[in-house]
């Protein structure tokens, strides 16, 4: 199957991209970033707030599988409807440091788009480190995963 | 994880990644390798010292020549690397596109 989300990280470099084409209009890619109930949907979470506009705010709560709750919340710094966002990401109450999201729209036909997320931080090693976070909690829940079998066994 | 970082920054480079793509079907020596490039000779040395550092590429000393070939399982492990991240993104951005194509037709 074609690899319709791609990653781009150069070497030694503090920023990502992120780019995926969509068989959508670009009003209604826009509309499942800016409309709360959608975004519940897509992005798992529970929108605490969302204000889409320069200067408003938003907050995202997730819930793990243990029931640990966790808060994501940023800043709009740009808003131009269907075509762009600029705003910060930060995962509350972690040692992770707030980033810079520039969020592009674009249209390349009446039905297809294209969404370019480029994303900054605070330094090489924490764009790494975020990178790799799939990865390793991947690994842990292999890990777990595992545990629960073995448990079952003894 | 010093060692995995190393390896992801390895491939992260164009330049890397045009030299792994370069000995993938076929060994060659570093200077049939500098040949394919504009860059200095030197420069090209230092990339294949990395890629061999991490292990992504492997020597092989034929007669007075060395030649250097891909590690095809540490580019798995690699690639599987930062798959997971890429994969986190795609199936988000799979859900956003069914839904809003049910949102489309039920409008």
């Amino acid at each position: 199957m074609e690899r319709k989300t791609k990653i781009s990280a150069e070497d030694g470099k503090q920023d990502l991209v992120i780019t995926r084409d969509f068989d959508l209009p670009v009003e209604l890619l826009f509309k499942a970033y800016i409309e709360p109930e959608i975004v519940e949907q897509w992005m798992g979470t529970k929108v605490l707030k969302l204000e889409n506009r320069e200067h408003g705010s938003y907050q995202f709560e997730t819930t793990d599988p243990k029931g640990n709750k966790h808060r994501f919340s940023g800043v709009v710094h740009e808003f131009v409807l269907d075509q762009k966002i600029t705003r910060t990401f930060e995962m509350e109450n972690t040692p992770f440091p707030v980033q810079l999201e520039f969020l592009e729209f674009e249209k390349i036909t009446d039905d297809t788009s294209k969404l370019s997320m480029h994303i900054v931080y605070k330094s090489v090693a924490f764009r790494d480190q975020m990178l790799h976070l799939p990865f390793a909690q991947g690994i842990n829940m292999a890990h777990n995963r595992i545990q629960e079998i073995v448990s079952k066994l003894k | 994880m010093n060692l995995r970082r190393d390896v992801f920054q390895a491939i992260a480079d164009p330049t890397r990644r045009a030299i792994l793509l370069l000995v993938a079907t076929q060994s060659m020596t570093a200077g049939a390798i500098a040949a394919n490039f504009d860059t200095a000779r030197p420069t090209v040395s230092k990339h294949l010292q990395i890629l061999t550092e991490c292990e992504l590429l492997e020597q092989e000393q034929n007669g007075r020549e060395v030649y250097y070939h891909i590690n095809a399982k540490k580019m798995k492990e690699v690639a599987e690397f930062i798959e997971p991240f890429r994969q986190l993104w795609d199936d988000r951005f799979n859900k956003l596109e069914a839904i809003m194509k049910n949102y489309k037709s039920k409008k």
